[in-house]
C-alpha cells in the first residue's frame, strides 16, 4: 500500500516539473524570436558602416597616420570581452561558452585581462582566479544599444590608452535553434573588410575623410559589442528552448513509466486482497 | 520623374524605407537638401531634424546624430537615433528639456556641460518637429 502511495506522489511531482518545463520552453521560443528579429534588425547599420569603412580606408589619402582604432601594434597585453547569459537552466550552453573562453586564455603567452558581460561568465572568471576588469550583469533580454555602449567604451579607452594591444569578443554565435556555436572573434584592432568588387564610388566627404572616419569607428566598435550581445541573447534563448524541450520529454517519459509501475502496484494489491478474501471465505466454511 | 530611395537606420531597427522627391538634412556644415542625381557624398549629421517630400506629402523626423551617404539615386541615413515626427512623446521630450536646462544653470562640477546641451538639444529638435506635427494638423 505505502508503495502506491509513494509512486502516486512521485507522479504528481513530476506532472509539477512538466508544467514548469513546458512553460519555461514556451517562454524561451517568444524571447528567442524577438531576439533573432532585434539581431536582424541592426543589421543593415552594421553592414552600412563595415563597407563605409572599408571605402574610407582603401582612400589614398587615409595613408599618412592611420586611426587610432586602426593601429596595429605588438600584442603585450589583451582584453576579452567575455559575454554569457546571466541565468543557467539552458543545457550545455554556458559551460562551452566558459570552456572556450578559457582555453582562448590559455593559449595567450601575455596578460589577458576579462570584461564579463553576464553573471554566469563572470562567477566563473572569478572562480578561476582571472584578471576582471569589469562586470555587466543583468542587462535583461533586450538591451538597448545605450546599454551596451558603457562596455565598448571601456575598450576603446583602454585601447586608444595603450592599456591594452587588442581586444577580443567571446560569445555563442547563433547558428540556428538547435546549434550555438561559442567564438572568440577579434574585435579591435578594426579589421577594414577588403573591398568585394569594384564598386568603389568616389564620394565628397564633409568636412572630411579623416573626421568621418574617426566618428564612424567608434560606432563600428559599439556596434559589434552591441550585436555580439543580442546574439548571445538568442543563443541562450534557444538552447534554453531545446533544454526545456527535452526536459518536458523526458518528464513525459517518467511519467508513462510511473504510470505502468503504479498500475502494476495496484494490481498486486488488489490481487492480495482477493487472495486474503478468498483464504478467509475458505477457513470459516 | 525620377525619385531617391530613402533609407532611414538606426542602430536597432529600420525607421523609415520609402522612394521620395526630396530629403532636407542637417549636415555637420548646414542644412543640404538633396535631390535625385545628387553627386555622391557622406557626411555627418547633427542634431536636427530631416524633412522629406514625396509628392504633395511632406514629413519629418528627428535625427539626434549619424551619418548620410548619397549616391545618385539613393539616400542612407545612418543615425544614432531617429524618430518619425508621430512617433514622439511630447512629455517626455519637455522633461529631458527641462532636467537638461536646470543642469546647465547650476553648474556644479559633477554636471558635464557638454554632455547636458547635447541633451537639450535633442530635446528641443525634438519639441519642435512634434510641435510642428501637432500644429499642422490642428489646422
Amino acid at each position: 500500500m505505502a508503495n502506491i502511495r509513494v509512486i502516486r506522489s512521485r507522479m504528481r511531482g513530476v506532472q509539477n516539473i512538466i508544467k514548469i518545463t513546458r512553460a519555461m520552453e514556451m517562454i524561451a521560443t517568444s524571447k528567442m524570436r524577438r531576439a533573432q528579429e532585434r539581431g536582424l534588425a541592426g543589421r543593415p547599420y552594421s553592414e552600412k558602416i563595415r563597407q563605409v569603412i572599408a571605402d574610407l580606408v582603401a582612400l589614398p589619402t587615409n595613408s599618412r597616420a592611420p586611426h587610432p582604432l586602426l593601429q596595429r601594434r605588438p600584442p603585450a597585453k589583451i582584453a576579452i570581452v567575455h559575454i554569457t547569459p546571466d541565468r543557467g537552466l539552458c543545457g550545455g550552453l554556458n559551460t562551452n561558452v566558459n570552456r572556450q573562453a578559457a582555453s582562448f586564455i590559455l593559449e595567450q603567452k601575455i596578460p589577458v585581462t576579462v570584461i564579463c558581460v553576464g553573471r554566469k561568465g563572470l562567477d566563473y572568471m572569478l572562480r578561476q582566479g582571472r584578471d576582471v576588469k569589469a562586470e555587466f550583469t543583468w542587462l535583461g533580454d533586450h538591451p538597448s544599444l545605450l546599454d551596451t555602449l558603457p562596455i565598448s567604451r571601456i575598450i576603446i579607452d583602454d585601447y586608444t590608452n595603450g592599456v591594452i594591444d587588442a581586444a577580443y569578443l567571446s560569445y555563442a554565435h547563433f547558428v540556428s535553434t538547435m546549434i550555438q556555436r561559442p567564438v572568440v572573434q577579434p574585435l579591435l584592432p578594426v579589421e577594414p573588410a577588403e573591398i568585394p568588387e569594384a564598386q568603389n564610388v568616389d564620394y565628397i566627404y564633409e568636412p572630411s575623410s579623416d573626421v568621418v572616419l574617426a566618428e564612424l569607428l567608434p560606432r563600428f566598435v559599439e556596434m559589434q559589442v552591441y550585436h555580439a550581445i543580442l546574439e548571445a541573447i538568442a543563443s541562450e534563448q534557444s538552447a534554453r528552448m531545446v533544454a526545456m524541450r527535452n526536459a518536458t520529454e523526458n518528464g513525459k517519459e517518467l511519467i508513462d513509466d510511473l504510470t505502468l509501475l503504479y498500475n502494476k502496484a495496484r494490481q498486486e494489491s488488489i490481487t492480495k486482497e482477493l487472495l486474503d478474501i478468498v483464504g478467509g471465505v475458505a477457513a470459516l466454511t | 520623374m525620377s525619385t531617391l530611395k530613402l533609407d532611414v537606420v538606426s542602430a536597432e531597427r529600420v525607421v523609415y524605407s520609402d522612394d521620395v522627391d526630396i530629403v532636407i538634412a542637417p549636415g555637420i556644415e548646414g542644412q543640404l537638401g538633396i535631390l535625385p542625381h545628387h553627386t555622391p557624398l557622406m557626411t555627418t549629421l547633427q542634431v536636427g531634424e530631416l524633412l522629406v517630400r514625396k509628392g504633395a506629402q511632406e514629413f519629418s523626423l528627428v535625427i539626434t546624430g549619424g551619418f548620410l551617404e548619397v549616391r545618385p539615386d539613393r539616400v542612407i541615413v545612418l543615425a544614432d537615433a531617429a524618430e518619425r515626427a508621430e512617433e514622439i512623446d511630447i512629455t517626455r521630450a519637455e522633461d529631458a528639456k527641462r532636467r537638461a536646462e536646470e543642469q546647465l544653470k547650476r553648474r556644479t562640477p559633477e554636471v558635464d556641460v557638454a554632455q547636458a546641451e547635447a541633451a537639450l538639444r535633442r530635446s528641443l529638435a525634438r519639441l519642435k518637429v512634434g510641435e510642428k506635427r501637432r500644429r499642422r494638423r490642428g489646422s
